[in-house]
């Protein structure tokens, strides 16, 4: 038989180990606080799987596209309305039909990419963005209706065991992210991987052995849908909770996912992770150190003021210093303390 | 020589017949024929501009001629594309290199093994025996093509980091990846040195003999035509002013005119 790891290295394992230690293990025993879970950690792993997306369809694949909220917001309302709609619908069988629903427009919305590349695919696929929100919003039967413009998504039960808490909701998000990590690496780094990455790099050649471009850009396009889509769905039902799609999928949150990609890293998976932390968390922790050092000194809005200016200027440091982001700044460490005879 | 070769020269594998493109107004290729034959090194020379790269182009479907048809294995080719002529069997290296820079020298060449993967994303993603079984055959024949090719102290480098001789050498390997039976190589010996054109010469013989792939090949230097190919086809002006056996092209005077630029009337 088969070694069931065969193709992972011992690091990769390791790695593996000590990252569900820490969060199954450490984490739920360590932070007792809600806010914790329901302000941070949540919406941390959420963006985190709608980064993974992004990150699948422009660092890999090379598209540039800007709509994930749109995605997001179709997932999201796709939940809603299975979950709604069917009855005793199983909440991860209607995540999984979102997420395949988001995968279909992923596909729509892909097509301009057989045709225009770079920023000019980027504006074209804002279509999504400005579409499927609209939609949303104007169409009454996909809020059911609510006349206070907003949504309140169901609470989430599976197997009649309640995951209404932030503890319990946090561990439903954090073992679907490791689902959808592990299956993502194992795309990244098989054939499906170096087909997006010979797009990327150069299509001509890419295409000249053998790898069809309309099958693996609109392949990266649903895979970054079907992600957000998820995203979207755990994202409104663990996080938002009440919605109204123009003001929780504005075009603020697509910006902010691609960041996320770019910081992190593009063309890696844990670019993902480390994109969507900076992004999501380095405000809060600027806005606390701000609060606790500056209290009282200087007025609390300027203070805020200087939060963005560090965090614009941080951003642009590291842009110029590590344009591959967080995940090759980290490789870099890393293979500083590692013994020389390793390195080769 | 001839005679010790494993893989006998055959019938016409690849043929081009009147084949005419242009460029708006600018005539690259004016109707042109010839014929590869099975296993042979055919080799397409002309000066600067004579349209050896355009004519590569037209083969593999990256340009598409105005007039002409190109016929393989008999058959004449309807529509002609990289990837339709990637799948009938023809390979082919760049001009200017076209490498996926951002990837190692083994990926590129596991690009090159496409056509032999037949399982899907979910398969991959899942890591089905379908996946593993394909992934482990395709690893295996291109560590064979990097050993092949004695660039194993490299195949874990990224490619847009390597020298231009070694970048060309992995594009060499990524075109025998995908164990087509016509290779074609454009200029694959240009900016090298003659040390490293020695190289390549050996593995394109090589390739040519031992594993009896037919190579149809663009070069500039005549010594390195000379020794290697079985047949020369000369281009100048986007016309074919020659085309035989090397030792009739090199004492041609419309050959030696072309090269050593007489005047046009």
């Amino acid at each position: 038989m088969k070694p069931v790891f065969m193709r992972y290295t011992k690091n990769d394992i390791i790695n593996f180990i000590v990252l569900l230690v820490l969060g199954f293990l450490v984490i739920p025993n360590v932070i007792k606080s809600d806010y914790w879970y329901t302000s941070i950690l949540i919406p941390w792993l959420c963006l985190t799987i709608a980064a993974l997306g992004q990150n699948i369809v422009m660092g890999y694949t090379g598209q540039l596209s800007l709509g994930a909220a749109g995605f997001m917001c179709a997932g999201a309302y796709a939940c809603y309305n299975l979950m709604l709609r069917i009855q005793d619908m199983p909440f991860l069988g209607a995540l999984i039909l979102s997420g395949l629903i988001a995968a279909g427009l992923g596909i729509i919305f892909g097509l301009p990419s057989l045709r225009i590349r770079g920023i000019y695919l980027m504006v074209a696929t804002l279509a999504s963005q400005f579409f499927i929100v609209w939609v949303v919003d104007k169409f009454g039967w996909f809020k059911n209706y609510d006349l206070s413009g907003a949504t309140t998504f169901q609470k989430i039960d599976i197997n009649g065991i309640p995951f209404h808490s932030g503890y319990m909701m946090y561990l439903l998000v954090a073992a679907i992210v490791v689902v959808i990590t592990i299956l993502a690496i194992n795309m990244a780094r098989g054939s499906t991987g170096r087909n997006w990455m010979a797009v990327r790099d150069m299509d001509i050649a890419a295409e000249s052995m053998g790898v069809t471009l309309l099958k693996t850009k609109l392949q990266a396009f649903a895979i970054n849908a079907f992600l957000c889509g998820i995203a979207g769905a755990l994202y409104t039902y663990t996080y938002l909770k009440t919605v109204e799609p123009f003001a929780a999928f504005n075009i603020s949150l697509s910006f902010k996912i691609m960041f996320m990609a770019i910081i992190g890293g593009l063309g890696t998976i844990s670019g993902a992770f480390i994109g969507a932390a900076f992004i999501l968390l380095f405000p809060v922790v600027l806005n606390a150190v701000g609060n606790n050092l500056f209290h009282g000194m200087i007025d609390a809005t300027i203070i805020s003021s200087i939060e963005q200016i560090v965090f614009g200027g941080l951003i642009i440091t590291l842009m110029i210093f590590e344009p591959l982001g967080f995940a090759k700044l980290w490789e870099t460490i890393k293979s500083k303390f590692r013994p020389k005879s390793q390195t080769s | 020589m001839v005679d010790k070769r494993k893989f006998k020269i055959g019938e016409p594998i690849l043929e081009v017949k009147n084949i005419s493109l242009t460029f708006g107004g600018v005539k690259a290729i004016t109707n042109i024929s010839f014929n590869v034959l099975e296993h042979e090194i055919r080799a397409i020379i002309g000066p600067n501009g004579a349209g050896k790269s355009s004519m590569l182009n037209c083969i593999n479907g990256i340009y598409k001629p105005q007039e002409g048809k190109v016929i393989f294995k008999g058959e004449e080719l309807k529509s002609i594309t990289p990837n339709i002529m990637a799948q009938k069997g023809i390979s082919r290296t760049f001009q200017n290199l076209a490498l996926f820079k951002r990837m190692s020298v083994l990926d590129n060449i596991l690009v090159g093994r496409k056509l032999h993967t037949k399982s899907s994303f979910l398969e991959v993603a899942l890591q089905l025996p379908r996946a593993t079984r394909e992934e482990k055959v395709n690893r295996a024949k291109s560590e064979e093509i990097v050993k092949f090719l004695e660039i194993e102290n490299i195949k874990n480098t990224e490619v847009g980091k390597l020298p231009y001789g070694l970048q060309k050498k992995v594009e060499l390997g990524r075109a025998l990846a995908t164990e087509a039976p016509i290779l074609l190589l454009d200029e694959p010996m240009a900016g090298m040195n003659v040390e490293e054109k020695r190289d390549m010469c050996r593995f394109v013989l090589k390739i040519n003999d031992e594993l009896g792939a037919t190579i149809v090949l663009i070069e500039h230097d005549m010594g390195v035509v000379m020794d290697i190919s079985d047949r020369v086809v000369v281009l100048d002006y986007g016309k074919v002013i020659g085309d035989d056996i090397p030792d009739i092209v090199r004492a041609d005077q419309k050959v030696i005119d072309a090269y050593l630029g007489v005047a046009h009337d």
